[in-house]
């Protein structure tokens, strides 16, 4: 194991992320959020090619990091119908809704200074926080 | 879109999907982990977005001026600046998905290579969630 505390790789990891929105806006002048890139990649169109480039690049990361590098893999859980519909859905609805998600508002829209963002990702947490406080303090 | 620029998107999303897997936010018990503040709080989130922003707060002071990006003619940014209903609205009905299932949707695309059913089954929700709120606004803009 090359580093051992969590909170480094948490560190290291988002360096990364930010170095990767920074390498998409600097040459190709766009935001690294990833609701709006699938969206956009859904429209099927020539002119959205390059967000299936992006997307096979986080799959290929995700390969690198899985199978190539010394690190701890990432643990499997049972799988979870029902959180998987109901999360996904809502994730897909509001992110479409409020125009992003942790990337597109979070490490995009708070590098740009944007105000709007930040109320995003302030609603965002505060609305997870509580939701995860109501299923696993209230619910169970 | 030229082949620049998509050679650059795919190192770009490289990039994104090896510093997620690195910070193990693909771990769903991770994040909700960070969620759960009345729990065993795992502060490992907030050391992601803190390295992500430390780093884009700093890179886009000096991209931002510049005329143009090194591969097109013009940068592609969100215009507005209101804050309103949808807004916060979206983002909360995001956040409640987000602590149901754990994923935000970065994650979940860089942990479809588990082939696991839990990713699988949250993209293709995802998607149902993002055309049923694009019906709703359509259907309502023709009231």
């Amino acid at each position: 194991m090359l580093i051992e505390s969590s909170w480094i790789n948490g560190l290291i990891g988002g360096i990364f992320i930010g170095i990767s929105a920074t390498v998409l806006l600097a040459f190709n002048g766009r935001i690294a959020g990833i609701s709006g890139m699938i969206n956009g990649a859904l429209e099927f169109t020539f002119s959205q090619v390059w967000r299936w480039y992006f997307l096979g690049g986080m799959l290929l990361g995700g390969l690198i990091y899985e199978y190539l590098l010394p690190l701890p893999n990432t643990p499997r859980y049972d799988f979870n119908l029902i959180s998987m519909i109901i999360g996904g859905f809502l994730v897909g609805f509001g992110t479409r809704i409020g125009n992003g998600c942790t990337s597109g508002h979070g490490v995009c829209g708070l590098g740009r200074l944007s105000v709007r963002s930040l109320i995003a990702v302030i609603s965002f947490l505060a609305s997870g926080m509580i939701t995860v406080f109501i299923i696993t303090d209230i619910l169970s | 879109m030229n082949n620049k620029q998509n050679i650059t998107a795919l190192i770009s999303g490289l990039l994104f999907g090896l510093g997620l897997s690195i910070s193990q936010m693909i771990d769903r018990e991770r994040v909700i982990g960070f969620l759960n503040v009345t729990g065993k709080w795992d502060a490992t989130l907030m050391f992601v977005l803190g390295g992500a922003v430390g780093v884009t707060i700093i890179t886009f002071r000096f991209i931002l001026p510049l005329k143009h990006p090194i591969f097109d003619s013009k940068f592609y940014l969100p215009t507005r600046q209101d804050i309103d209903g949808k807004l916060i609205l979206g983002a909360v009905i995001f956040g409640i998905g987000w602590g149901i299932s754990g994923f935000c949707p970065g994650p979940a695309i860089t942990s479809l290579i588990q082939l696991s059913f839990n990713p699988i089954i949250f993209i293709l929700a995802f998607i149902g969630g993002s055309f049923a709120s694009q019906l709703l606004t359509k259907s309502k803009l023709k009231e």
